[in-house]
């Protein structure tokens, strides 16, 4: 019953607030929707406990049928029901009680703001489909799930539509994850066409009994699955909407592109561990994606110079890790990485939205500068945003983070190259991560406004609950030992190296010392045009800005061709049959318009003309 | 007396219907229009007069009268109507009467 109604708590609150607009306070607002999601948390945490005595470790809920399909012989019914295991569990706790944090926080950060209630009522509508998302029990109310997370996406980017940029961000997000969902579509017919079921349970199962590993259908449908995944979660090659999606309001970012819409690719494929299994080969795909993902985003937040960029390349470089952790089997590890992640990331967003709005919305790091003395408690808690981020033993991250690696050397999906490529991407999040506190924390202030601090009851509620969370996170590590039972593999006992581990934790370290003597100019009281000096100096520092040349490569490639098609095309071609008709009627009526010139000879000259071919007709 | 052939008698007709046609299309004068047409109506009667000559009937002539009878009326019509279109356009000009145009 409680998870049945998880899902209404917030579409309720988003129907009250969209009908109610004009009526409702600041307060009554706030109230409405915050009030909405901490029902929704305390409701996820009370499912949470009940799912720990339920004899099979599973709760369903059947609301209605939603539709039915049958393919000639063999019928399914589509149903608008919920499935609660350990992994959706996870899922909804991060989504409702991140959820809640974030939308206490907006609710004060955004206060200013004259659309404030719609901004909340999007919030809201997002967290309805992404629990929709999460909870649903068979890929077509997934897929609904889905595409409302996209909207919301879309419409949240774009919240500050007066402004060109954000709308034409918005777009690019839409079109490019678009791509993706639509290659998640076609696998989904695939499955159903070749399996006759959309219930992710039964699909799991009949994947398992039908199938060899290997088999070619398996292969396809995971590789389809995969580019829709990809698409969400903002992987390699369709990565280059989630950089330019931190056009919308910080706590958008912190929502949506940092802590639960850009994880649901990760969920996908979790979800469909039983399909991915069948298919080594697609996981190895699945390892590789996240690998060079995660190493582009790691080179490309190198050079960023808005700390919100810096931020959404290290999003994307934590999926990437997440991506491993699935394409090597670990599916316990890559869930947890995502709980943590969700966590700090929010954490990071949310305290770097504060300090932006303390220095007058100045997002540029080389304007900032000796935030750490004028801002410290927003500093601290970005600090042990970092320091999990990073994985320093003891966070969250570290927890999360160093199980993947473990499973990444012996892998038979992964392997030893792998493994390098997470110990490069832990040692350049430590980089980019010290790069960004030195030139934003320390060192001497760049701006000359007084910082106007955000102190509010709520604020400060919500950053401390996400540190504390951050740092004792690793401590809730999920048990989902029951929902992959079946997909974890036997572990091959290859021989480890003993240093393996010890170069996984010494390796942020190092990356800390490096940058501690690498960037000590950032460090230094002296201020200097830093950017300048960065940009001007290097070809590769500008490849690496503009995001490894992807939108430039994107823009020449598809497009250029595409405008291109379309302004030859201006006239539509088929149109121009349509018109013809037109045409061939305006021309007659023009005829007639002209003979009715009101001109009494004229007529009687038609007259008689048509009388002399009338009786010249009949006489011949 | 040699009987005129009914042929000449048509092709007069013939001629001066053409003659008055003619007229009544190329002027634009609604008082020489209304004369063209006189000249039709003759022509016409002509055709009549003729052909009830040939077949020695009565009924040729009979008509000629009744389109005499109607071209007095029509004349007395249209006279008035030419009257109106001098008072309202202060011109005979037909052409002015135009405002059927579509």
């Amino acid at each position: 019953m409680l998870l049945s109604l998880l899902p209404f708590y917030p579409l309720i609150s988003f129907l009250l607030i969209v009908l109610l607009k004009k009526q409702l306070s600041w307060w009554q607002t706030s109230v409405l929707s915050v009030g909405a999601m901490l029902i929704c948390a305390i409701t996820s945490l009370v499912l949470l406990n009940t799912l720990n005595q339920a004899p099979d470790g599973v709760i369903t809920s059947h609301l209605w049928r939603w539709f039915s399909l049958s393919d000639g012989d063999s019928f399914a019914s589509v149903n608008f029901s919920f499935y609660l295991d350990a992994l959706s569990a996870v899922m909804i706790c991060v989504v409702s009680c991140v959820g809640f944090l974030i939308h206490l926080f907006a609710a004060v950060y955004m206060k200013e703001d004259e659309n404030f209630s719609r901004f909340m009522a999007y919030m809201n509508l997002f967290i309805v489909a992404m629990l929709i998302l999460v909870l649903a029990d068979n890929l077509v109310l997934l897929y609904l799930g889905w595409e409302g997370v996209g909207l919301c996406s879309f419409l949240l980017i774009g919240f500050w539509y007066q402004e060109k940029a954000n709308v034409l961000a918005a777009r690019k997000a839409f079109i490019v994850t678009r791509i993706g969902d639509t290659s998640m579509a076609i696998g989904l017919f695939m499955l159903f066409n070749s399996l006759g079921s959309v219930n992710i349970v039964e699909v799991n199962e009949l994947a398992t009994a039908q199938w060899q590993v290997g088999n070619n259908d398996a292969y396809w449908i995971c590789l389809l699955l995969l580019g829709g995944a990809v698409g969400k979660s903002a992987q390699l090659p369709l990565q280059t909407w989630l950089p330019d999606a931190m056009a919308g309001p910080t706590p958008v970012s912190a929502l949506i592109h940092a802590a639960t819409m850009v994880t649901a690719g990760v969920y996908l494929i979790a979800r469909m561990n039983g399909l991915f299994i069948l298919s080594p080969q697609v996981m190895n795909y699945v390892a590789w994606i996240g690998a060079s993902t995660l190493l582009l985003a790691g080179f490309a937040a190198l050079v960023q110079s808005d700390i919100k960029r810096v931020l959404a390349y290290s999003t994307m470089s934590q999926i990437g890790y997440m991506m491993l952790a699935l394409g090597a089997g670990a599916w316990s590890a890559g869930i947890f990485h995502l709980m943590t992640h969700a966590f700090f990331k929010a954490l990071l967003f949310l305290t770097a939205g504060a300090i932006i709005y303390a220095l007058h919305h100045q997002q540029n790091i080389f304007k900032m500068g000796g935030v750490l003395k004028r801002l410290p408690f927003e500093s601290g808690l970005f600090i042990i945003g970092l320091i999990c981020l990073m994985a320093l033993p003891g966070t969250s991250g570290f927890f999360s983070k160093e199980a993947i690696i473990a499973h990444l050397w012996s892998s038979p999906t992964a392997g030893q190259a792998l493994w390098w490529c997470a110990i490069l991407g832990a040692l350049l999040t430590s980089i980019y991560s010290c790069r960004l506190f030195f030139i934003a924390f320390l060192s001497k202030e760049r701006f000359s406004h007084q910082v106007e601090n955000l102190s509010s009851v709520g604020l400060k509620i919500s950053l401390i609950t996400l540190a504390v969370l951050s740092l004792v996170g690793g401590f809730l590590a999920p048990d989902l030992s029951t929902v992959f039972a079946k997909a974890s593999q036997e572990v091959s006992h290859m021989v480890e190296p003993q240093w393996l581990h010890a170069v996984a934790i010494a390796t942020p370290i190092i990356g800390i010392v490096f940058s501690w003597f690498y960037f000590s100019k950032y460090r230094s009281v002296e201020p200097m045009n830093y950017q300048k000096a960065e940009q001007n100096q290097n070809p590769i520092v500008r490849f690496c800005f503009s995001g490894l040349g992807f939108d430039r490569l994107y823009e020449i490639l598809l497009i250029k061709p595409f405008v291109a098609i379309a302004r030859l095309n201006k006239r539509d071609v088929v149109d121009q049959l349509v018109m013809s008709l037109t045409w061939y009627i305006g021309l007659w009526r023009d005829v007639l318009v002209y003979s009715q010139n009101g001109l009494m000879r004229w007529y009687a000259a038609a007259f008689a003309i048509g009388l002399v071919c009338f009786i010249g007709g009949w006489l011949l | 007396m040699t009987a005129i052939p009914l042929e000449h008698v048509l092709i007069l007709a013939c001629i001066l219907f053409t003659i008055g046609f003619f007229g009544v299309i190329v002027r634009k004068n609604t008082l020489f229009m209304l004369m063209s047409l006189e000249v039709m109506l003759n022509a016409v009667g002509v055709a009549f007069i003729g052909a009830g000559s040939v077949w020695q009937q009565a009924d040729g002539q009979v008509m000629f009268i009744l389109i005499l009878t109607l071209a007095a009326a029509e004349v007395a019509v249209g006279l008035a109507l030419l009257i109106r279109l001098q008072q309202r356009f202060k011109s005979l000009d037909i052409d002015c009467l135009s405002q059927l145009k579509g």
